[in-house]
């Protein structure tokens, strides 16, 4: 490997040099940025501002040149609604049935993230054996891709599947999980919390493990039950960590998109169709393509991340800060 | 058996094992069966021929029937022994099926393949073993344009982490070791692009991609992620560390500052720049949402792209499924077994993505 790159790297200091004596040392700084600032303006910046001329103009023409100004209608078009609770009453119904089903996943994932990662990682913080080997196994699935994780569990809950099976055998009997509306969207919750609770377990780990260890001998000493000395001591101190993660899951559960996809493919009907699979199907699967009113829906999203890593940037800082 | 006892219930504290524990190593059970019992199952079900795939319920272990090559016929032919219950000549003895329908079978003596006898179905019982059938991943080769994919998954994950490496410590480089006017400024802006995630926009980076000619081509995915704000702080906060010192005592002997970049920065930032590798390797080998914007034609897919839509048409094909499952997982899973230390702190010290 290094064989290719030196002689790569011996070539790009020839301009280097060239620059640098026109430029001076502290100028070339901008060269060393210039990459990747140069990324940052075209694939996210850029992106931004267009964004916003998508979701004001009309049409099914991904050329800019081409599409009408609408203005506000796109906008208008996704809120036309008279009763916001029953999507059936909305123009856009197939939106705001994401916007809800994503708002109850992220309330039901978050939820169950964040109180199983904290249970494991008391328990891995506890006096147990071989620590190292139990974080892997509640951490190795978040390296699994989506695709290969909602594979999985497909196999599993086929109807002739190794579930029902098992359910057959207890007496209980097999049931086809994910033709029902409800079961799919609660195996949805489950498997996206059993992918990911192995990271935020990680983070609460080390939350856990920067409080220092003569606070609990203190309560040892007062003779404090294990209950109280969890609500009294490792709350209250583990509650910036866990701002953190309440913050993150949210960010990341917004978003959710490929495993339940792949999973589901947003079925049965729309029962499992979450905010990014609408902008997707109205945007690049459907037909016609309206961009206008995915990148209308995508700036609302953005609205809500934006605000969420603001929280999680001040989050950080409170915790970094102790 | 003593000592395995007396290891599994020491504590590093006390003598004996609290309640506490004891639920502790429950849960722990309980954690060990659910996150490996899947992925477990996954593995042994991608080593089943497809008869035994379907049969319910599903047996632990892949089993095959046993089966033979006789003169005269073309295919392997499944062998069976006759129940001693049977009414036939053959009770009791071992025969390869030639053919079955309506209840009944034609069989022969493994010894003589000429005489054919007929007898009823239900008196056959299969003898199976124990066997893996890996054709399910030759075949993959042989039926889908398997290598290809994974060529494509490859060329991208390599490309893209080596790029993204570059570019990040550049950017890291001039916002550590640098005093310039706007440093605070482009600091922001990188904080800025926290804000953007890919998923909100996605329309107009399609159009982006579009018109600099890069849909469906594998750079169109390589390169709009080549500059991350995480990759940015990551090394950033590690090149801080690294001594002014150094910097002036190779500027004294005329070294330029891209020498000093290559030389001296990024050999010295190595544990953070292997994390940033390994984080990028993940993400890009298991990236989904926008290879599936950019790439439409089958010849571009990645393995990730290529298992999704498999799973749309290959709805019965669950051998091969299973066995391209397999296959996707396993470079991140030969990843994790021997990097586990650098991904853990270097997801926790990230906080992911």
């Amino acid at each position: 490997m290094l064989q290719v790159i030196s002689p790569i790297m011996r070539v790009i200091e020839i301009p280097m040099l060239a620059l640098q004596r026109m430029l001076g040392i502290n100028k070339l700084a901008w060269v060393f940025l210039f990459p990747n600032l140069l990324l940052f303006g075209l694939f996210a910046f850029l992106p931004v501002i267009l964004n916003v001329v998508y979701a004001t103009t009309g049409g099914d023409n991904v050329l800019l040149a081409d599409r009408p100004y609408v203005g506000p209608r796109n906008f208008a078009t996704l809120i036309d609604c008279s009763n916001y609770l029953d999507p059936n009453s909305c123009r856009e119904d197939k939106f705001w049935r994401a916007v809800w089903n994503t708002s109850w996943f992220v309330t039901l994932q978050v939820g169950m993230m964040v109180a199983f990662s904290l249970l494991t990682a008391v328990i891995l913080n506890g006096e147990i054996r071989a620590r190292g080997f139990f974080r892997s196994v509640f951490f190795f699935p978040v390296l699994l891709s989506p695709v290969v994780v909602a594979l999985i569990w497909k196999w599993i809950l086929q109807r002739e599947g190794v579930l029902n099976a098992f359910l057959d055998w207890t007496g209980i009997g097999g049931f086809n999980w994910l033709v029902d509306a409800q079961w799919a969207f609660g195996w949805s919750v489950f498997i996206s919390v059993w992918a990911h609770m192995g990271f935020y377990t990680l983070i609460l780990l080390a939350g856990l493990q920067a409080i220092p260890r003569d606070v609990y001998d203190a309560a040892t000493m007062d003779r404090a039950s294990p209950w109280r000395t969890f609500r009294r001591i490792t709350l209250p101190l583990l509650a910036p960590t866990m701002l953190v993660v309440l913050v993150l899951a949210l960010i990341k559960g917004v978003q959710t998109f490929d495993e339940i996809y792949a999973f589901t493919g947003g079925g049965p009907g729309t029962a499992t169709t979450f905010i990014i699979q609408y902008i997707y199907e109205e945007g690049f699967a459907g037909a016609p393509r309206l961009f206008g009113l995915a990148a209308a829906a995508s700036l609302l999203v953005a609205l809500v991340l934006i605000l969420l890593t603001l929280v999680q940037l001040w989050a950080n800082r409170k915790n970094a800060n102790g | 058996m003593a000592k395995v006892i007396s290891f599994l219930t020491a504590t590093r504290g006390k003598g004996r094992l609290h309640w506490t524990d004891w639920v502790s190593y429950t849960y722990l059970a309980v954690g060990i069966f659910l996150m490996f019992g899947p992925v477990i199952w996954l593995v042994l079900s991608s080593f089943k021929t497809q008869n035994e795939l379907d049969r319910f319920p599903p047996r632990f272990l892949p089993y095959a029937q046993e089966t033979v090559e006789l003169d005269g016929f073309d295919d392997p032919l499944i062998v069976f022994t006759v129940s001693e219950a049977s009414e036939s000549e053959l009770a009791g003895e071992t025969v390869a099926q030639t053919r079955r329908a309506a209840g009944r079978a034609e069989v022969v003596r493994l010894d003589d393949p000429d005489t054919r006898v007929r007898l009823p179905a239900v008196d056959l019982q299969a003898i199976e073993s124990v066997s893996f059938a890996t054709e399910n991943y030759t075949q993959l080769f042989e039926r889908f344009n398997f290598l290809r994919f994974l060529w494509n998954s490859t060329f991208i994950t390599v490309t893209a982490t080596l790029l993204m490496l570059l570019v990040n410590s550049m950017a890291a480089f001039a916002l550590s070791k640098y005093e310039f006017r706007g440093r605070t400024t482009v600091l922001l802006l990188v904080i800025g692009t926290l804000m953007i995630p890919q998923t909100v926009v996605l329309v107009p980076l399609f159009l982006i991609v579009t018109e600099l000619g890069m849909f469906n081509s594998l750079w169109g995915v390589i390169i709009p992620g080549a500059a991350t704000p995480t990759g940015v702080f990551l090394l950033r906060q590690y090149m801080i560390t690294i001594p002014d010192e150094i910097l002036d005592a190779a500027r004294m002997d005329k070294a330029s500052e891209w020498k000093i970049f290559w030389r001296i920065i990024v050999p010295l930032s190595a544990p953070a720049i292997a994390v940033l590798a390994i984080l990028a390797i993940m993400w890009r080998w298991n990236d989904f949402l926008w290879p599936l914007i950019v790439l439409t034609r089958t010849e571009n897919f990645t393995l990730q792209l290529a298992l999704n839509s498999f799973q749309g048409e290959l709805q019965t094909d669950w051998a091969s499924l299973l066995a391209m499952t397999v296959l996707t997982l396993l470079p991140i899973a030969a990843v994790f077994m021997f990097l586990q230390k650098y991904i853990a702190t270097g997801i926790a010290s990230t906080g992911g993505k």
